[in-house]
């Protein structure tokens, strides 16, 4: 299978003020990412991971190392908008990221600086909000609607560009659980359509959906693989300062007790079906 | 409830006039003021009134609704009022101890003050039948021709129309510090006018400093869907000129040139 995203050794420096001491964000990442793969990337506060998604599209350039989306290299002035083009971008905060005040401007905004003709701006709005079920709400202003819905715009306006890759950062830390849970939706549907996925989250439900957990602790990726492999190493990811699924919780108290669970067993609904079947 | 604010004055109603095209309207406006300050007979302002009267019977705005939009007015209208009154020469109608009213002050009182009423409501037509947002985008597209000499018509556009879009968020913003300070104790109701300006320094400073956290968000959340200022930019909406704008600036026109011709001929 073909890699979408390619990065070798990524290094990433704040520059702090007197420009003497800088922080390191990234300290050595290497990482490739599958085309139509949905990853995951957890870790804790402060841990780099939207220092990362923000190095994927370009927004940031690497200190040290390379990262390639497409073959296009991120820090190459040449091809910027191709690269922010094949890997959209949507934000944690649904408020801060839409510029119009009616939903379809908003949601054409990506076409429109990219220089698209009209006509065919229209056909991806139309379609753009369809495929995230706003469709309805296209003439109306983004503060009128709610957070999972002005994140579903958000959603619309990265779409309409015809991204091949969507990084989401924290798309539902600021939601309530129906939004997340729309949103959520919405992201699985992309993914099956073909879109590379990057979710970065701090929710354990959402990451036991992926193909692929990245654990970064500090700049570093500490675990990396399908979540039941990640998910297997609890006592590490407990290191890192996060939680494990409820289930792989469970799964290992039980172990503990000389009950044999397999450990693909992550998800409430393995557990439920698990605990069922169990004589 | 702050949800529910309406921006500037628009009007929501399908009609004639909300479907002309903003760049249109902008010059009908501009053309209509030109024209009250032509105007300077009896007969002119009656055709002015009634022209504008038309336009408000088509746009389907309530009179109630912009005669509120005079109200702020009224005092400089009684004040512009009394003065033409009282200070222009001519034969004398009234005397009132030193006050004289003349005829010729009494015509000028009351064609300047028509002159205001007409100006306001011709100029409040325009915003109440036009959204914020089309006045904005008409507004670039009529300054264009400037860019050609380096005014940045796109970048005061865009700033125009994302303080539009920011004017409810901040609003939800400030609701949400006055609640938080208010939760703490702090009383912004109570004191003389220097006590309680000062108490609005706790709500300005968190308030700026969101600001500015929104701004910078923006700014990486714009910069990630490609945008690089005006240039090479298209736009879904072309605005397009149909027949029915150019029925309302051909009326506008014949409006305009009948002024003059008045004027002229008088
Ligand atoms: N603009 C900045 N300037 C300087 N340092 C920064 C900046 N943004 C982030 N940092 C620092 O870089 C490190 C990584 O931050 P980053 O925002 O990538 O973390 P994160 O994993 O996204 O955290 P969170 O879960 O809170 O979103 C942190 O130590 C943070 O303080
Ligand atoms: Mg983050």
């Amino acid at each position: 299978m073909e890699n979408i995203i390619r990065i070798e050794n990524l290094i990433f420096d704040y520059p702090r003020e007197e420009g003497k001491d800088v922080l390191r964000a990234i300290k050595g990442i290497s990482l490739d990412i599958e085309k139509g793969s949905f990853t995951a990337v957890i870790g804790r506060n402060g841990s780099g991971k939207s220092t990362l998604a923000k190095l994927l599209n370009g927004l940031y350039v690497p200190t040290e190392g390379v990262i390639y989306v497409e073959n296009w290299d991120t820090a190459d002035d040449n091809h910027v908008w191709d690269v922010r083009q094949t890997a959209g971008m949507v934000f944690q905060n649904p408020d801060n990221q839409l510029v119009s005040s009616i939903v379809e401007d908003d949601v054409a905004f990506g076409p429109e600086n990219i220089g698209t003709a009209p006509d065919e701006i229209r056909t991806r709005v139309n379609k753009a909000l369809n495929d995230v079920r706003m469709g309805e709400y296209r003439l109306k202003a983004p503060h009128m609607l709610s957070g999972g819905q002005k994140q579903r715009v958000a959603i619309a306006g990265v779409l309409a560009m015809k991204p091949k890759c969507i990084i989401f950062d924290e798309p539902t830390a600021m939601l309530d659980p129906k939004g997340r849970h729309d949103v959520l939706r919405i992201i699985k549907n992309l993914n099956a359509e073909g879109i590379t996925t990057i979710l970065i989250t701090h929710f354990m439900d959402e990451a036991v959906q992926a193909d692929r957990v990245l654990i970064i602790n500090d700049g570093e990726i500490i675990l990396d693989g399908n979540p039941a492999e990640v998910f297997s190493h609890a006592d590490e990811i407990k290191d890192a300062g996060l939680d494990v699924p409820v289930a792989v919780e469970l799964a290992v108290r039980l172990r503990k007790r000389g009950i044999k669970i397999p450990d693909d067993v992550i998800t409430v609904e393995d557990m439920v079906d698990f605990i069922c079947q169990y004589k | 409830m702050i949800r529910d604010i309406t921006l500037g004055q628009y009007y929501s109603v399908d009609s004639p006039i909300h479907r002309r095209d903003p760049r249109i309207k902008i010059l009908s406006v501009v053309m209509y003021i030109a024209a009250l300050f032509i105007v300077e007979n009896f007969i002119g302002f009656v055709m002015a009134a009634a022209a504008l009267g038309l336009a408000v019977a088509v746009s389907k705005v309530p009179i109630g609704f912009i005669m509120r939009g005079l109200k702020p007015i009224i005092f400089i209208l009684i004040f512009t009022f009394s003065i033409n009154i009282f200070m222009i020469n001519g034969r004398v109608l009234w005397k009132l101890g030193f006050l004289e009213v003349t005829d010729n002050g009494l015509y000028t009182a009351a064609f300047m003050s028509v002159r205001l009423i007409l100006l306001i409501i011709g100029t409040s037509l325009l915003t109440f039948t036009t959204t914020p947002i089309k006045l904005t985008d008409g507004m670039e597209r009529l300054l264009y021709p400037l860019s050609k000499i380096g005014v940045p018509t796109h970048e005061i556009a865009m700033m125009m129309s994302i303080s539009l879009r920011f004017i409810p968020t901040l609003m939800e913003e400030t609701d949400k510090i006055i609640k938080a300070q208010q939760a703490r104790g702090a009383d912004f109701e109570s004191g003389n006018l220097i006590a309680r300006a000062k108490s609005l320094v706790p709500i300005l400073v968190p308030l700026f400093v969101s600001a500015f956290r929104i701004a910078l968000d923006l700014a990486m959340a714009m910069e990630a869907r490609c945008y690089s200022g005006g240039k090479n930019r298209t736009r879904m909406n072309g605005m397009k000129i149909n027949s029915g704008d150019l029925i309302f600036m051909a009326a506008n026109i014949l409006f305009f040139a009948a002024t003059i011709t008045l004027r002229i001929w008088r």
